[in-house]
């Protein structure tokens, strides 16, 4: 089963082409490793999935809803929940908040009258836990450690509870104890039939984490396929690896 | 004594003023000009009502906040259509748009004469004349605004409207519709300041529109900015320090005839000399 498409989808920033006819799928239940040298469309494709971006041309289908009239608000409703590469959490308000910023009430007249929950905080306490973040609780978002921001963002998405998760770069400059823990949330995720479109550079965890690759280049689909025969594909070998 | 009441009536209502506008500025982000507006329909609805069709105080108020409300549903789609300085100088223009209607449409405000003989509020036969008793009552809606306040930060509401404060795209992508939160809180905060106006009218006994300036705006912002953004306690602070200054400098001794100038060139200075040790103002959690 197909859960994320795009179907000849094309995105122009004032001339330049950052997608150009695009036509991916993403399987259900899978890793898939989305990879490509800087400029070939990889965040633009998270931008525009997750709403954050309008698209020119072309579809996105996400569990047969084509998502490209909805608003980035709308996207979660369907199961799609995404990090961020530079890390965008909430500086001001506590690590504790910002992840039930991610569980609470969405309508603003309900959420007027919605305090801490305790199944949240019980939920809260289990995942920061889980990210050695507990103790950190109550510190603002801005004095994490970069490390312990990239930890706390992709439990964020997580506690959503969506289906599908877009993962931009979550393991850039990480120290190894940070990579095996998000390695590690990657697995549970796949275990629990969860669908992550991971944007690496390291061919490592590429080949660890992931059931298929994706390869774009200049905003096109240049191979696909599993991590090996991604790695020995020739045209990925020139454009990509440079070899 | 009758002084330190009047002073105290003062910070009542300009507390409640600062407190409502917290949840804009310090809050939500949204720096607003717009709230000497929502001051001034409060203050001009009860002064009518009372004056014109002799209803109580607490009605012509409730009208006030209910008047007060649809028009920042208006202003507030309109100011939503604006980010930034945008927003601010479009804020600026709906208190400058309700100042001239307030000038201008004399047959019903009496334009610049203002509107004398405004009724003291009264609960059954109890008149609330003395300003010691009056000073109950405006510190009454005080503590219950500044607790509506402190529940409304402290909700999930709340949470959001920091969210939203501090990067919207995250607050979208995490399933909130930054419009309806901030529209939402511009209603409220427009009703709180319309409380204000309204006790403001009675207490006074006479209003006219000189009180509504833009200039009344950039004192309230002085006032959250210097107390320190989000944060309730910041923007009572800042309340206290900015309507309790001017009045501590008169027992300065500067001659007679330089005294009023004096006073004021220090009170500058002083706000200059705390806005350089605390740019974050005494008790803030966000810069704008």
């Amino acid at each position: 089963m197909t859960a994320l498409a795009t179907e000849r989808l094309c995105k122009n920033f004032l001339g330049v082409q950052a997608l150009r006819e695009l036509s991916i799928e993403f399987k259900e239940g899978q890793c898939t490793g989305l990879i490509g040298p800087n400029g070939s469309g990889k965040s633009t494709l998270l931008n525009v999935a997750s709403g954050l971006v309008p698209i020119s041309e072309g579809a996105i289908v996400l569990s047969k809803h084509r998502l490209n009239c909805l608003k980035p608000h709308q996207i979660l409703k369907y199961g799609m929940s995404r990090t961020f590469q530079d890390g965008r959490l909430i500086g001001q308000i506590s690590v504790l908040d910002n992840l039930l910023l991610a569980m609470a009430e969405r309508k603003p007249f309900r959420a007027l009258f919605q305090f801490r929950k305790n199944d949240d905080l019980a939920r809260a306490e289990e995942m920061l836990r889980r990210v050695n973040l507990w103790d950190k609780k109550d510190v603002l978002a801005n004095g994490l450690s970069y490390g312990q921001r990239k930890l706390l963002e992709i439990t964020r998405a997580m506690a959503t509870g969506a289906e599908t998760y877009l993962l931009d770069e979550p393991f850039s400059g990480l120290f190894p104890e940070a990579i095996e823990i998000i390695a590690g949330l990657s697995e549970d995720m796949k275990k629990k039939g969860k669908t992550i479109v991971l944007i690496e550079h390291s061919m490592d965890l590429i080949t660890r984490l992931c059931d298929r690759v994706i390869v774009m280049d200049a905003g096109k689909l240049l191979a696909q396929g599993t991590p090996q025969e991604v790695l020995h594909n020739a045209d990925v070998l020139e454009a990509y690896l440079g070899k | 004594m009758d002084y330190l009441i009047n002073l105290s009536i003062l910070f009542s209502i300009y507390g409640i003023l600062a407190v409502s506008l917290n949840l804009l500025v310090g809050y939500t982000g949204l720096v607003s000009l717009a709230h000497a507006a929502f001051y001034g329909i409060g203050a001009y609805a009860a002064a009518l009502l009372m004056t014109k069709a002799q209803m109580g105080f607490f009605p012509a108020m409730l009208c006030g906040m209910g008047l007060s409300a649809c028009a920042a549903l208006v202003i507030g789609m309109v100011l939503s259509k604006f980010r930034g300085d945008y927003y601010v100088i479009a804020s600026a223009g709906c208190t400058i748009i309700v100042y001239n209607i307030l000038m201008s449409w004399r047959e019903v405000t009496n334009g610049a004469i203002g509107i004398f003989g405004v009724p003291r509020p009264a609960i059954g036969d109890f008149v609330f004349t003395s300003n010691f008793a009056f000073l109950g009552l405006a510190f009454a809606f005080l503590v219950l605004i500044v607790l509506a306040a402190q529940l409304i930060a402290s909700s999930s509401f709340g949470r959001v409207l920091k969210a939203i404060r501090e990067d919207e795209d995250v607050a979208r992508v995490f399933g909130y519709r930054p419009l309806h939160y901030k529209m939402l809180i511009f209603v409220i905060s427009a009703m709180m300041a319309s409380v204000a106006g309204s006790l403001f009218a009675v207490y006074l006994m006479f209003i006219d529109p000189s009180t509504f300036k833009l200039v009344e705006n950039v004192f309230l912002l002085a006032i959250i900015i210097l107390g320190g953004l989000a944060d309730n306690r910041g923007a009572l602070i800042g309340t206290l320090i900015l309507i309790g200054l001017p009045e501590l400098l008169r027992f300065t001794g500067f001659p007679t005839e330089i005294a009023a100038q004096m006073q004021k060139v220090v009170y500058g200075l002083l706000l200059i000399v705390l806005m350089f040790l605390r740019p974050q103002g005494i008790l803030g959690k966000f810069r704008i």
